[in-house]
């Protein structure tokens, strides 16, 4: 099971700050999470980064989240 | 109106071209003459990108009228170093990575070669002010002044 | 990964291989190519902050002599309502919402012809009230830039449009007890002004738009494929329709991320059936570029005697001058990050007010952000009595702690910065009267991303490397040490050059510090596919297997026997083993490492004219790993000027009807040559471990340490605490005089 933490934001569509959820490539997690919160929709979560581990990731999709992964979402960082 | 004819020399090499009275050196030197080495960044004077010499003295070409290059000796940065040889001063540059983006380069070497051929042992003081008309945003000087430094001890026959 | 190795390329001081051309002036920037038949193109711009537009009549100038095209939004296809804000920014639809607005374009023979032919278009203006300050733009009764614009972010969204685009609220732990903890509280609002990136070289562009799929943009940018992206959806046009090539780029500091010119010049050119050249004048470009945020932040921060800072609390207002989209989410991801703290509470708030749209300036968000933070830090600090990297090293972020935003760091520089600092040469001078001395942190992600890198083995083993990264510091020749160090081979033997769009998959943007990282990571991914393809062709002419082929220092050996070929040998044989080689590194790297960087400025004020000369100035920043010394010291120096540039001078100055005063470089004051001692520059490389060779961008954190550094020392000089930048002649001597 992974853990996905939800920032002040998405607590507010959620109602709640974590969950975990089984599914072991990123795109199954955002569905499950799309599925399971009303507010949240899939096409917001996808335009998001995402930090899996630590590790920030643009673009994500096909990434692998393992049992024990923690999860954050993240605005995508542009430079400068 | 009718376009002025202006003979001159550039790096040397005698050159005519026609210009509209209100044309700009700088304008004709990167237009007319296919000289795009020196650099416009503000056609103010403000930021040196554009110097040259003429007749020896640092001037901003955005703010010499092309007319006035009739019967002088402009010097440009194509005119410094040769084909087979960099200049000290551009060698310089490249050793101490004096050049970020490189814009300001063409511009600063022309400003350095006519610092050092007033005062060819400034100080760091000195070469600051004299160069404080080259701006660069992407150095912090730091580098540059280095380079202008080692240049100067070169040209007079140090290391 | 990175196991503490000895290179023999990376880490040298080699001579970069575009230098020749850059001191010699024969390197092609933005306005360098000329085309036959070429027209210039020139704009119209607002001379009102805030406009409704009733009406464009472009039917004279049209007609006027030597006009080849006219162009406004009505020539923008529907596509462009995809883009809506980046194509109403590049020609004004309905409205103009600053002062330099575009409005129309035209093209013609000379640019005099240009310009005289703008005159005759008659735009009808309905004049509307400009709102020029973040804080008089979240004001209730402010002038409203779009009635679209609906805040987002909050519980409900409001039905009555305002100035704020968006909300953000980020926390951890409870603020509130944490205060109550604390025996210490500072709370203060400072501010920092809009600022442009200052590069030197204006945006330009040379296009021709060909209706048989050859159309062709070369343009000053640091992200080609990213015109071709932008371009292409306003214009509507295939990707693989339009080349763009990146010119040589006289600086950009994230300025250069956005089109401005390019759909403009390229309808110009449809229309005409001419290639089209257009340059902003310097005017333009500080009116009508991207510059960086204005923003008014409030700080809260508490600490007990002890040290231990037990809660801080932050508003972050932005500007994002005329379309939403300032940099405030990075700046509440940033603000408090280099420590260590469990109650934090963040919250920002996209504000449009009628300046241009802002545009990435280094490490965007972070500078006002820290700025502030810093600021507040250094209080805290002295009135606890501590000293301020003390202070800082008792509650340093470290790895294992977790951002506010989320992610917990692994291991990160930040207290070997400040321990450096602490043993620095500044740091044990002594300062005289009129002097003071400021310190500060600073944090920036960095990011990974796509990078696209070919490498091109000759029959002679020399090898062009092919990469999309346009070269905005030196890059380039990062790039030969490490691909020199990865095939054995020397760097001087190994070219790199920037493909354009046409000759490598799309490769990201120049910025985000992601070059020497992710572009460096292609790199090596690409010339390890060489290195393969060497031990298979030699395993070939030698009739044994790819895993007895041993490869070091550019030569292969049998391990099973006594041949060896050199690389060379390799590549003149390959037409007869298989063809000639060249390996593809094609990523989305991850892992990007984030930089800390301390600062220590030096500064003396003159009481009588306000005047502050910077002493002496050290910059401590972690890169991971310096690939080439020299260019991570210039990231390091060149922040650092730009950084004490927006502490002491910059600033956009506007009338009260919101008409830009100064824009040009003899009163938007850049630091020049004379401005600046020598800056100091230690790497602390604390290794980035999924970098090959633990590299750290360092590109942008370098500029958010000195806002504070010397917002400090100048605050110290003259035992006033100043709040709001630039510390410029004028308001340091106001203070002074107020505090009396």
């Amino acid at each position: 099971m992974a853990t996905v933490i939800f920032s002040s934001e998405l607590q507010r569509l959620t109602g709640e700050p974590r969950t975990e959820v089984s599914a072991s490539v990123y795109r199954d997690l955002v569905a499950e999470l799309a599925s399971r919160y009303e507010a949240v929709h899939a096409d917001d979560l996808m335009a998001m980064a995402v930090a899996i581990d630590g590790e920030i990731i643009h673009d994500p999709l096909l990434e692998q989240v393992g049992p024990g992964s923690e999860v954050h979402f993240l605005y995508k960082i542009e430079g400068g | 109106m009718a376009k002025t004819h202006v003979s001159t020399t550039v790096n040397g090499d005698p050159v005519e071209f026609l210009c509209e009275p209100s044309e700009t050196l700088l304008e004709v030197l990167r237009e007319n003459l296919n000289l795009k080495g020196t650099k416009e960044g503000c056609g103010s004077g403000d930021c040196g990108a554009c110097s040259v010499t003429v007749d020896g003295a640092l001037v901003c070409s955005c703010l010499v009228f092309a007319v006035e290059a009739e019967g002088t000796e402009i010097g440009t940065v194509e005119g410094i170093g040769s084909n087979d040889q960099l200049h000290v001063i551009q060698q310089k540059f490249l050793e101490h990575a004096a050049l970020q983006c490189g814009i300001c380069t063409p511009g600063l070497i022309v400003s350095t070669k006519a610092l050092l051929e007033d005062n060819p042992n400034p100080t760091e003081e000195e070469a600051r002010y004299y160069l404080a008309g080259n701006l660069c945003r992407c150095t912090g000087y730091d580098k540059i002044i280095r380079a202008v430094m080692d240049s100067a001890e070169a040209m007079r026959g140090g290391a | 990964m990175s196991e503490a190795r000895e290179y023999k390329y990376v880490g040298t001081r080699s001579i970069r291989p575009d230098g020749y051309d850059k001191v010699t002036g024969r390197a092609n920037y933005g306005a360098d190519l000329s085309l036959p038949g070429m027209v210039w193109g020139r704009v119209l711009r607002s001379p009102h902050a805030h406009a409704n537009i009733r009406s464009i009549d472009t039917s004279k100038a049209e007609a006027y002599p030597g006009v080849f095209s006219v162009a406004t939004f009505a020539d923008f296809p529907d596509s462009a309502r995809d883009v809506i804000d980046l194509a109403r920014n590049c020609l004004a639809e309905d409205k103009v919402l600053y002062h330099g607005h575009a409005v129309a374009a035209v093209a013609a023979r000379t640019v005099a012809i240009a310009e005289e032919a703008l005159q005759l278009i008659e735009v009808d203006y309905e004049v509307l009230a400009p709102v020029m300050d973040v804080r008089d733009a979240m004001l209730a009764d402010a002038p409203v830039l779009h009635a679209d614009m609906f805040t987002g972010g909050l519980a409900e969204t409001p039905d009555t449009a305002s100035n704020i685009a968006q909300r953000m609220e980020m926390s951890k732990g409870d603020v509130e007890a944490g205060f109550a903890e604390a025996d210490v509280i500072v709370e203060r609002e400072y501010y920092s002004p809009t600022v442009h990136q200052g590069y030197i070289e204006p945006h330009a562009c040379t296009v021709r738009f060909d209706e048989s799929g050859q159309s062709m943009i070369w343009c000053s940018t640091q992200g080609h494929f990213d015109v071709r992206a932008n371009t292409a959806k306003i214009l509507n046009m295939d990707l693989g329709s339009l080349k763009v090539i990146a010119s040589e780029i006289g600086g950009g500091f994230g300025g250069k991320t956005v089109v401005y010119l390019e759909p403009v010049a390229l309808t110009l050119s449809r229309k005409s059936g001419r290639a089209v050249k257009m340059i902003m004048d310097r005017e333009e470009v500080f009116m009508a570029s991207g510059p960086g945020a204005a923003s008014r932040n409030l700080i809260k921060i508490g600490a007990r005697k002890d040290g231990t800072i037990t809660a801080m609390k932050a508003r972050l207002c932005f500007e994002a001058g005329a379309f939403r989209g300032s940099p405030m989410g990075p700046g509440c991801m940033t603000v408090f990050t280099p420590y260590d703290v469990p109650n934090q509470y963040v919250e920002g708030y996209d504000v449009v007010v009628n300046k241009p749209k802002v545009a990435a300036y280094r490490a965007p968000g972070a500078p006002q952000a820290e700025y502030a933070a810093e600021m507040a830090i250094n209080e805290v600090a002295a009135e606890l009595g501590i000293d301020p990297i003390d202070f800082r090293l008792q509650n340093a972020a470290k790895e294992g702690t977790q951002a506010l935003y989320g992610p917990t760091l692994k291991a990160v520089g930040l207290v070997e910065c400040l321990e450096a600092a602490k043993n620095s040469p500044q740091y044990q001078t002594a300062l005289a009267e009129n002097q003071g001395r400021g310190l500060a942190a600073g944090f920036w992600f960095n990011i990974g991303g796509l990078s696209s890198v070919r490498i091109n083995m000759n029959p002679d083993g020399t090898g062009t490397i092919v990469e999309g990264s346009p070269d905005i510091g030196g890059s380039r020749a990062s790039m030969a040490l490490m691909a020199a160090e990865e095939l054995g081979l020397p760097s001087e033997r190994l070219k790199p050059i920037i493909g354009d769009t046409e000759n490598l998959p799309y490769s990201g943007t120049t910025g985000g510090s992601r070059t020497t990282f992710a572009t460096g990571m292609a790199v090596v991914e690409a010339a390890q596919d060489v290195v393969r393809q060497f031990k298979e062709r030699a395993a070939a002419l030698w009739n044994v297997t790819p895993e007895q082929v041993e490869y070091t220092d550019g030569v292969a050996s049998n391990t099973s026997g006594d041949d060896k070929l050199t690389a060379a040998e390799i590549c003149a044989q390959a037409e007869r083993t298989g063809g000639h080689i060249s390996g593809t590194g094609n990523i989305n790297a991850r892992g990007a490492g984030p930089s800390f960087a301390v600062h220590l400025a030096d500064v003396e004020v003159d009481k009588d004219t306000g005047k502050v000369t910077v002493l002496r100035y050290t910059a401590i920043q972690d890169a991971g790993k310096a690939v080439h010394p020299s260019y991570v010291e210039g990231q390091y120096q060149g922040g650092a000027a730009q950084g004490i540039g927006w502490a002491l001078n910059e600033e956009y100055i506007y009338s009260k009807d919101g008409l830009l005063e100064n824009a040009g470089f003899l009163d938007y004051r850049i630091p020049l040559a004379s401005d600046l001692p020598m800056i100091d520059t230690i790497i602390v490389e604390v290794p980035n471990s999924f970098h090959p060779f633990g590299v750290r961008g360092v590109g942008e954190t370098g500029i958010i340490p000195p806002l504070a550094a010397v917002g400090t020392a100048v605050s110290e000089a003259i035992n006033v605490r100043l709040t709001d930048l630039p510390c410029s002649p004028p308001r340091v001597l106001k203070a002074i005089h107020d505090n009396a």
